[in-house]
């Protein structure tokens, strides 16, 4: 415990680099460690792992398998299920809704929260400390405890059943906004200073050097942003009736809610749903992976 | 604006006060957004708890009723104990399961991090939705993989979804299968942050790697640790989506959480007024919750 209170060594390396200076470890003692720790990961990442595989794989099995058999690769693969999937609830008509709602919802999140985490960054007045407190509060309240009113909201504003209703209340992030002020934070104010010396104006200095400098940060809020609008499901839950406008969530709980689980489309369904997640985090990952992520890593 | 970084004298913070037009511009966007989907919100919810609102028509003030009838529900009663008790399994096992993960990817020692990496991460990209279609299947009752293998080693058929506490149970493993990528992330991030020397420090004087983890790595991440346990505790209290497509709250009413009794309540019954007073118990609870968290973190902060 006393640890803490240590005074931190002057010539402390920066935190990034820690883990690459590290000594490579005494040889000697190289393998004796590497067996125990490289076993220990590889079986969590094996439990971790297996149920989605599984899953994955069953999905390929067809519906007579499904139940009876062990197995871990499917004796017949089929894409019966994909089929019925695609086919029978709509699901094409579900897969776009998602897509139009994510990726509307990303843009307009990005612009929004970068305009707002550059002035709470470069500017200085009260209303602005004022209105920072406000987004931190946002974080402490989860969307959650405010359904009913919100949906009164929506509804008021002619949003109701509409893509737009689960589209325009999505876009006051709190972490969007933290996200783009730590990053302008760390930009020297004598870049700004200089462009204004050479008479750019504040609203082209922003457009022009401050967004494009930003775009790491861009596409880092935009996978997660893409992430929480595909998975939603209870606003869009509340404020779609009408199927045809249903997103894909909707969708696979309509399925598993029915009296007898058609498992066969289910599963498809579900892996249909997974997919376009995972390419874009596989293609994005590092962006994800060195996102500087802080207390506010939700929606 | 405590972190800003620190100006060089050549810019004193004053002279940037004379622009405020352009941020105006700026947070104009989201100073709307705030105001119509979240202070109104607010507002309003809180008013209509002290009524009988139906979402339609007129409407009178019945005073603190909605709030005196939500303590003699017998059905939100057990929404608030069952969350609170999915809470209180959820947080540590999530908690053990992402220290002991993130420490492992640190590891100088493990081969394979950034494969593996991978594997912990996929669950957290999934919805709550599809992570509960998938654990159904796993622990179907009749044909889950889970049972399956039980069946083959001689067991008998355990009841994962027809007994209440087995199938809170199942929810609480999938959610932190599911919630792991997340919690890890950040202890990975505090963890890569510690010195080096101390871990120099603490090797020459002979502490072993688990003596090094008590000493070292524990109190030095203890402020990221809270801030995991606030975070998972107030999804934990709103969870929801995961029941749904799991149990749907199941079996019977026995898992309905509290925000599933809301949206019961107030969309499935039109009661607007009493579902909106059980948001407020909500929301008192979540910042009851983070006032202590706030508190016990300045302590261990100022320690």
């Amino acid at each position: 415990m006393k640890t803490t209170d240590m005074p931190r060594p002057v010539d402390a390396e920066p935190a990034r680099a820690v883990p690459r200076k590290r000594p490579r470890g005494a040889a000697s003692g190289g393998l004796r460690r590497a067996v125990p720790a490289t076993t220990l990961l590889w079986v969590l990442a094996a439990l971790y792992g297996f149920p989605v595989l599984w899953f994955v794989l069953s999905s390929f099995k067809p519906a007579g398998d499904l139940f009876s058999s062990l197995a871990l690769f499917p004796d017949d693969p089929t894409l019966a299920g994909y089929k019925a999937a695609w086919g029978s609830a709509n699901f094409s008509q579900y897969f776009i809704n998602t897509t139009i709602v994510c990726v509307v919802a990303t843009i307009l999140t990005v612009g929004v929260s970068c305009c707002t985490g550059y002035a709470l960054a470069k500017y200085d007045n009260k209303w602005l400390k004022a209105f920072f407190v406000c987004i931190l509060a946002t974080t402490m309240l989860p969307g959650e405890v405010m359904l009913a009113p919100q949906f009164l909201v929506v509804r008021d504003l002619g949003l109701y059943n509409s893509l737009a209703g689960i589209i325009v209340p999505a876009l006051l992030t709190a972490t969007g906004c933290f996200m783009f002020r730590q990053f302008f934070l760390t930009v020297p104010d004598e870049l700004l200073e200089a462009a204004r010396i050479d008479g750019a104006r504040e609203l082209s200095i922003f457009l022009r050097i401050m967004v494009p400098i930003s775009r790491p940060i861009m596409l880092t809020l935009a996978i997660l942003s893409f992430q929480w609008r595909w998975n939603d499901y209870i606003f869009p839950l509340l404020m779609l009736n009408d199927p045809s406008k249903f997103t894909v969530q909707i969708g696979i709980q309509s399925l598993v809610g029915a009296q007898n689980i058609n498992w066969s489309v289910v599963l498809g369904g579900s892996v249909i749903t997974m997919v376009p997640l995972i390419i874009v985090f596989l293609v994005f990952q590092r962006y994800v992976m060195n996102a500087d992520i802080n207390a506010g890593l939700k929606d | 604006m405590k972190n800003r970084a620190p100006d060089m004298s050549v810019s004193p913070p004053r002279r940037r006060s004379k622009y405020t037009v352009a941020p105006l511009v700026l947070v104009a966007g989201n100073v709307v957004l705030f105001g119509l989907f979240f202070v109104w919100p607010a507002v309003i919810g809180l008013v209509y708890s002290f009524t009988n609102y139906t979402g339609i028509g007129a409407f009178q003030f019945v005073g603190l009723d909605n709030y005196q009838n939500l303590f003699g529900d017998s059905i939100f009663y057990s929404a608030l104990t069952r969350t609170l008790l999915y809470t209180v399994l959820f947080v540590p096992l999530n908690f053990v399961l992402s220290l002991l993960i993130a420490n492992v990817l640190v590891s100088k020692h493990a081969k394979g991090v950034s494969v593996a990496r991978v594997f912990f991460f996929i669950p957290w990209l999934l919805s709550p939705i599809v992570v509960g279609v998938l654990w159904r299947w796993l622990f179907g009752e009749n044909f889950g993989l889970v049972n399956e293998v039980i069946e083959k080693l001689g067991g008998s058929a355990v009841p994962w979804q027809s007994n209440a506490d087995l199938s809170l149970i199942v929810v609480v493993v999938a959610a932190s299968w599911a919630w792991t990528g997340f919690s890890m992330l950040l202890f990975i991030a505090a963890i890569k942050n510690v010195p080096v020397s101390y871990y120099e420090a603490a090797s020459l004087d002979g502490a072993g790697p688990w003596r090094q983890f008590i000493s070292i790595t524990l109190p030095s991440i203890a402020p990221t640790s809270f801030i995991v346990i606030l975070l998972n505790t107030i999804h934990g209290m709103k969870e929801y989506p995961l029941f749904a497509s799991l149990n749907n709250g199941g079996p019977g009413t026995s898992n309905n959480l509290l925000v599933q009794y809301i949206y019961q309540t107030g969309f499935k019954s039109g009661q607007i007024g009493y579902a909106s007073a059980a948001s407020f118990v909500l929301m008192l609870i979540l910042m009851v919750v983070a006032i202590i968290q706030m508190m016990v973190n300045r302590r261990v902060e100022n320690r």
